[in-house]
C-alpha cells in the first residue's frame, strides 16, 4: 500500500482541528495515512499518541520556528519536505481556508494535479477516485488526476468512520523557509464562543430563519426552537442581510453548505441560492405564510401558516413530551 | 500602483445551473453568464483605492470562452482602465493547473503590483486558483481577506478562518483574494459605459502568451471529471394549513420519524 500523506490541521493553542479523525479516515482508504504535523518546535510530540488512535500509521513531525509568524508556507515547505522522504501515492487537505491554501500552492509547485473538495475517495488500481457534490448536491461528480501527482481537499467531516488505531513511527524534521514569498501574521483573534449550540457545519439537526421572521428580536424565536430541538441556527441571505443574524448563521450558495438530519426552514421562501445550501437535507420542514413560496417543492413537510403561531406551538409540544 | 482584478464569468445562480453528462463540464450556454458577483466585489476593491489615487491603473483580466467580452466591458464601464482577454480553444476544459499557469503567463505580460480575485467562484468554488498563480508568480498570496488596506510597497487585512481571524500583511507584489464582507460593487454609469468602449482591450491567445499546451502542459498532472450523475429533483411531501393544529401536528410528523 502506498503512503499517503495527510496535512493534520493544528490551533494556534496547539490542538488538533476537529476535521483531523475525518481527514485520517480518508487516508485510510486509499493506503497508509502518515500525518504530517507543521508547529513551532517542541509542540507537536504531545499530539503523537492521538494520532496514532485516530488512525496514523507514521507522524512527521516538521518544527519551525516560523509557524504562527508566515502565513502558510511552513505548512507547504513540509508537505514537500515530507514527499522526499514517502513518495506519496496522494496528499490530503482539509478542504478549509487553510487546506486550500497549502494544497492550491503545493500544486501549482510541483505541478501536482489538485482535485477539490472530495467528499468520497477510493483507489481504483494506481488512480484515486474522487466524488464531489456539485451545485448545491444537484450532481454528483467523480474524478481522477491524469499524468501526475494527486494533492485532494476533503470535504470537512464528509468521510465517516475511523482508520485502525496504530502506533505511529515518529520522524522529527526541523524546517526553515524561505519567507520573501509569505505573507507575514501580525495577529490572532480568537473566534469568541458565545453559544452553548452546535456549530452549523456538520450539525445533525439545523433550524433556519428567512425575512419573515421580521425583525432581529423576534429572530429569537429561531435560536429557542433551535435549543428545544438540541440544533445549530441557520438563516437565509435575506435575513443575513436584514441584520437578523450574523453571516456566519448564512446558509445556500454564498454561505455554509449543510446536510443534516432534520432542516427546519422558519419564514424562508426557498430562493435557489438557499436551497443550493440545504437541498441533501434528509428531512426538510418548512412554516411559511406564503403557499406558493418555493421551499414547500422540496420539503417533506410543509406548513402554510404564521410561524409565530405554529412554533410557539411546537417547541410547547416537544417540551411536553420530554417531560413525560 | 497598477492593479488587475481577475474576473471570472459564471452561470448566473438566479436561474438553473447544468453540467453537460457527457463532459463533466459546466454548461455554459444553458444559463445566462454573468460576472461572478465576487469578482465584482474585488474590482469594487481596486476601483475605491484609484478613487483616492487617480494615478493608480485598474486592469480587468479574464480567461475564458468569447463570453467573457460583455463582463470585462462591465468591468470597464464601472472604471477598469482596460482589460485583457485570454482566449484560445484549448483551454476548454481547462483545470485548476492550466488555468493559474495561463492566468500567472498573462499576469507577467500585463505587469502588477497587486492582483484581486474573489475568493471562490459560484460555479467552480474551488478557492484555490488566486493560491497557485501566486506560488507560480513567486509572490505572497493573501486569501479569504475580509477587509483590505493597501498602501503604497503594502497589503493588509484581516482573513476568517475555522480557528479564528488573522491579521496579516505581504509587501507588495502580492495575490489577494477576498470574501463577500467586502462592500457590493458600484453600478456602471452612463458616461462609464459610454467611455468604456474607447478603453483598451487586449485578446491574447495562448501564442501570444508564449505557451504551447503540448510543451508547458507536458508531464502536469491534470484533474478530470470521468463521470457525472444529475441528482433525482427532491419530491415535495406532505403539505398542510394550519387550522390552529399544525404545530402539534409536526410534533407528531418529527416522533414518527425519529428525528425527535
Amino acid at each position: 500500500m502506498s503512503n499517503i500523506l495527510a496535512l493534520i490541521e493544528v490551533s494556534h493553542h496547539g490542538d488538533l482541528a476537529d476535521s483531523t479523525p475525518s481527514l485520517l479516515a480518508a487516508a485510510a482508504k486509499l493506503g497508509t495515512p502518515v500525518a504530517v504535523v507543521v508547529t513551532v518546535p517542541g509542540a507537536g510530540s504531545a499530539l503523537v499518541e492521538k494520532l496514532g488512535q485516530l488512525g496514523a500509521a507514521q507522524v512527521y513531525l516538521a518544527q519551525s520556528e516560523q509557524v504562527g509568524t508566515f502565513l502558510v508556507t511552513p505548512q507547504v515547505d513540509a508537505l514537500a519536505l515530507a514527499m522526499s522522504t514517502f513518495n506519496p501515492g496522494a496528499i490530503l487537505t482539509v478542504n478549509s481556508v487553510e487546506g486550500r491554501d497549502v494544497a492550491a500552492r503545493l500544486a501549482a509547485r510541483i505541478d501536482a494535479g489538485l482535485v477539490i473538495d472530495a467528499v468520497d475517495l477510493r483507489s481504483e488500481g494506481p488512480s484515486i477516485v474522487a466524488t464531489h457534490s456539485v451545485f448545491g448536491g444537484a450532481y454528483t461528480v467523480e474524478s481522477t488526476v491524469q499524468g501526475g501527482r494527486a494533492i485532494v481537499t476533503v470535504r470537512q467531516g464528509a468521510i465517516e468512520g475511523q482508520a485502525d488505531a496504530a502506533v505511529p513511527v515518529v520522524t522529527t524534521v526541523s524546517l526553515e523557509s524561505d519567507t520573501g514569498r509569505s505573507a507575514v501574521i501580525d495577529e490572532v483573534i480568537d473566534n469568541v464562543v458565545v453559544s452553548a449550540r452546535p456549530p452549523l457545519r456538520g450539525a445533525s439537526t439545523v433550524v433556519s430563519g428567512g425575512r419573515g421572521l421580521g425583525s432581529q428580536e423576534k429572530f429569537a424565536l429561531v435560536e429557542r426552537l433551535a435549543d428545544a430541538l438540541g440544533a445549530a441556527v441557520g438563516a437565509s441571505r435575506a435575513a443575513v442581510d436584514a441584520g437578523f443574524v450574523s453571516q456566519a448563521s448564512q446558509v445556500g450558495q454564498t454561505g455554509v453548505t449543510v446536510s443534516p438530519q432534520l432542516y427546519v426552514a422558519l419564514g424562508i421562501s426557498g430562493a435557489i441560492q438557499h436551497r443550493a445550501g440545504m437541498q441533501t437535507a434528509k428531512t426538510i420542514v418548512a412554516i411559511n405564510k406564503d403557499a406558493d413560496a418555493p421551499i414547500f417543492d422540496i420539503a417533506d413537510f410543509g406548513i402554510v401558516g404564521d410561524v409565530f403561531t405554529v412554533v410557539p406551538q411546537l417547541i410547547e409540544a416537544i417540551e411536553s413530551r420530554s417531560k413525560k | 500602483m497598477k492593479i488587475v482584478v481577475l474576473v471570472k464569468q459564471v452561470p448566473d445562480t438566479y436561474g438553473e445551473r447544468i453540467l453537460d453528462p457527457a463532459t463533466g463540464l459546466v454548461d455554459r450556454s444553458g444559463s445566462d453568464a454573468v460576472i461572478d458577483e465576487i469578482d465584482e466585489r474585488a474590482l469594487e476593491v481596486a476601483l475605491s483605492y484609484k478613487d483616492a489615487h487617480k494615478d493608480a491603473e485598474v486592469v480587468v483580466l479574464s480567461m475564458g470562452s468569447a463570453a467573457v467580452t460583455v463582463g470585462l466591458r462591465k468591468g470597464l464601464a464601472m472604471g477598469a482602465d482596460s482589460a485583457v482577454h485570454v482566449l484560445d480553444s484549448a483551454l476548454r476544459g481547462a483545470d485548476v493547473g492550466w488555468t493559474s499557469t495561463v492566468l500567472a503567463a498573462a499576469l507577467t505580460a500585463t505587469g502588477f503590483d497587486l492582483v484581486i480575485a474573489g475568493n471562490e467562484s459560484t460555479d467552480g468554488g474551488g478557492g484555490v486558483v488566486p493560491a497557485m498563480v501566486a506560488e507560480r508568480l513567486g509572490v505572497p498570496p493573501i486569501t479569504y481577506l475580509e477587509s483590505v488596506q493597501i498602501s503604497d510597497d503594502e497589503v493588509a487585512g484581516e482573513r476568517g478562518t475555522g480557528q479564528g481571524k488573522l491579521r496579516v500583511h505581504a509587501a507588495l507584489p502580492a495575490v489577494i483574494s477576498i470574501t463577500e464582507r467586502l462592500p457590493e460593487a458600484r453600478f456602471p454609469k452612463f458616461k462609464g459605459i459610454m467611455s468604456a468602449k474607447k478603453k483598451p482591450f487586449t485578446v491574447l491567445s495562448l501564442e501570444d502568451l508564449g505557451i504551447d499546451p503540448a510543451v508547458t502542459f507536458a508531464g502536469v498532472g491534470r484533474s478530470v471529471v470521468l463521470q457525472t450523475t444529475k441528482r433525482p429533483a427532491r419530491a415535495s411531501g406532505k403539505k398542510i394549513v394550519d387550522e390552529g393544529n399544525a404545530g402539534v401536528e409536526l410534533a407528531d410528523f418529527l416522533v414518527a420519524g425519529h428525528l425527535i
